[in-house]
């Protein structure tokens, strides 16, 4: 996808034909209901090594895809370059196309990932699960706010300290 | 996982890396440390087959895209070649056929370019034993930035052309039954014009890199993961390499005809799929042979051995010097795949900028239908290899039988011999396997260019780790990337 002028990215990613992966893309097909200005909205199978070029374009790019293990319904935290060892084209990350999106592009981007939790993987089946569905609902809900808002930053310290705050209890 | 045996040991590389979707190598070594057997264990997703069964026929095109997230494209156009002799929709408009092969050479473009900046360049520029920590593309990308920038926007630059061809990444619908749904508009190409000569200039570039390594090295790499082999492809009428349609031909590693000219609806006349226990993937081979000789290469190495000619001034050129250092005769060295590659790259770079000259893509006779048929076969050359799709349709037109062979399937065989051949070679009797060592297994796996088609990679489920075991089955030593 080219850059279509907007400030923000928001990129979804997963296969919809694999139930739950593809909760990425189908956060990117609520957006488009509702077109926020200086938003732009790529869905893909899988994040790519060009996907860096478009994070270089933007100054805010917000990553969304399905967390098999992670705190339910969702979670919203800042994803910091990395770049470490381990880089295949099928297994490439946000940090690491954040990284490259650095290194190729002097990319100053802030980057930060929308982690919805899934529940199944393993079987080609075009639908949501019933506990991913919920889930969707409320990351889109979230997401929504904080792009018409365009307060990230504050929206993922709050959600990283109350993900702290539960841990303690 | 891990299999002891009294006096052996087994390693176990999970999932291997830069290769697409999983798979994992285990080598069983001997208490002197020699290889007694290396395998390729592909982790290959079964059921795609029963989730088309009972969807309407021209959902395919759209539907195969879930197959694998590395080449959607490759899946759409050869399901509706195969929609298109069900519709009796054949014979393309040239307008629609000028789409779809602009689409596939975007496809591939970006496809090639992937795998050799990002995924084959850390081994070649920094070495197979190079230390890990830099031989991957964050490497390159430091070390080599314009290499990279340029592997990145020649990925894009195919993107884009998927884009306006194909329509959505997630959602592409561009190929329909019997045509296309929309043209290019004059816009479209105008925009894609702008880049043309840059990608040709980069395009050349590649092509300079891996044939100036293969060449350099040629020596140390012609025996690397080689062996000879039978090649097998679709090409023209008239023996010209063509990556979108044409007749199956086979060639041994000499040359020698197997079959030529073959209709692709009669590929079930002509290979055959057998089943190994230890292996969830099928192993081809041609029936004529046998199953136990009958194996045979796909993939740019086997297409432009097969080529008569390629129908692109440059890519031909290129071609004719790639020929001329095994005299005219099929290049059997593994490596060379890389080579091939990128002459196909530079092929696929040219094709595009002559279709987008060509007024045809403007056209607005998309669709053609003609008589109804119920059974059809779709053969393509995805960047990978030979990619077949069959169908059986119904008369409520649900689809009632699916049968894929994917292009890794038909390298299965040939990606074991390699991994064998790499194991015994630089393995063996060494009292310590280092990452290094391993490395050169994958090396010889990635110069497939294998699509391993698991195409779900949500968090948390992508781990890298080598175990080493004794004779016991105790843990000796793991790793873990």
């Amino acid at each position: 996808m080219t850059a279509e002028g907007g400030d923000v990215l928001v990129i979804g990613f997963g296969n919809p034909g694999r139930i739950d992966d593809g909760l990425g893309p189908a956060v990117i097909e609520a957006l488009e209901e509702v077109a926020i200005e200086g938003v732009d909205l790529d869905a893909d199978y899988q994040l790519i090594v060009d996907d860096a070029a478009d994070v270089s374009a933007h100054k805010v790019v917000v990553f969304v895809d399905a967390d098999v293990t992670g705190p339910e319904p969702f979670y919203f935290r800042p994803v910091e370059p990395k770049h470490e060892l381990g880089f295949s084209s099928h297994g490439c990350d946000p940090g690491q196309v954040m990284a490259l999106a650095q290194e190729l592009f002097q990319a100053k981007t802030k980057g930060y990932i929308l982690g919805i939790r899934g529940y199944e993987f393993n079987e080609f089946r075009e639908a949501l699960s019933d506990k991913a569905r919920a889930n969707l609902a409320a990351a889109t809900e979230f997401i929504v706010k904080v792009l018409r808002g365009r307060d990230f930053e504050a929206a993922a310290a709050r959600m990283v300290a109350a993900e702290t705050q539960s841990h303690g209890e | 996982m891990v299999e002891a045996t009294e006096n052996l040991k087994r390693i176990v590389i999970e999932p291997v890396t830069r290769v697409e979707g999983h798979g994992k190598v285990s080598i069983l070594l001997d208490q002197d440390n020699n290889v007694k057997q290396a395998r390729l264990h592909i982790v290959e997703f079964r059921g795609f087959e029963r989730f088309v069964q009972g969807r309407p026929f021209w959902e395919a095109p759209v539907l195969v895209q879930r197959l694998c997230g590395i080449c959607p494209v490759s899946h759409h156009l050869a399901a509706v070649k195969a929609m298109d002799r069900i519709v009796g929709g054949e014979n393309l408009t040239p307008t629609a056929e000028k789409l779809r092969r602009l689409m596939h050479y975007g496809q591939t473009l970006q496809s090639h370019a992937l795998h050799f900046f990002h995924l084959v360049s850390p081994d070649l520029l920094f070495g197979f034993d190079a230390d890990v920590a830099i031989r991957n593309v964050i490497g390159v990308a430091a070390k080599f930035p314009d290499l990279a920038v340029q592997g990145v926007m020649l990925r894009k630059y195919g993107q884009e052309i998927i884009k306006a061809t194909a329509g959505k990444k997630i959602h592409g619908t561009g190929a329909i039954p019997g045509g296309m749904n929309k043209n290019l508009s004059i816009a479209e190409r105008d925009e894609l014009l702008k880049d043309i000569d840059q990608m040709m200039t980069w395009s050349r570039s590649a092509l300079k890199i891996a044939k100036d390594y293969t060449l350099e090295h040629f020596e140390d790499i012609k025996g690397f993961g080689s062996f000879d082999s039978s090649h097998l492809s679709i090409r023209r009428d008239d023996g010209a390499m063509d990556l979108y349609d044409g007749k199956l031909c086979a060639i041994d590693s000499t040359g020698e005809t197997i079959f030529d000219g073959v209709d692709n609806q009669l590929y079930n006349d002509y290979i055959a799929e057998e089943v190994r226990n230890w292996s969830y993937m099928k192993f081809p081979f041609i029936k004529s042979i046998g199953p136990e000789a009958g194996w045979y290469r796909v993939g740019p190495l086997a297409r432009v051995n097969t080529a008569k000619f390629i129908d692109t001034p440059e890519a031909e050129a290129a071609r004719k010097e790639f020929m001329a250092i095994t005299d005219n005769k099929p290049n059997n060295v593994t490596m060379a795949y890389h080579w091939a590659r990128m002459i196909e790259l530079l092929h696929s770079t040219e094709k595009i900028q002559m279709l987008l000259h060509d007024p045809d893509l403007q056209g607005t006779d998309l669709v053609v239908k003609g008589e109804r048929r119920s059974e059809a076969v779709g053969i393509i050359e995805a960047p990978r290899g030979t990619l077949f799709h069959h169908y059986k349709v119904n008369e409520d037109d649900q689809v009632t039988m699916c049968n894929l062979i994917v292009s890794t399937t038909s390298n299965n065989e040939p990606m074991n011999r390699a991994v064998r051949g790499v194991a015994q070679e630089y393995l063996s009797g060494k009292p310590e396997i280092t990452e290094g060592l391993l490395n050169h297994v994958e090396v010889a796996i990635r110069a497939y260019d294998p699509c391993l088609s698991c195409a779900t990679h949500a968090m948390g489920k992508m781990p890298l780790t080598v175990e080493l075991y004794d004779a016991d089955g105790n843990l000796l030593d793991s790793k873990a990337k």
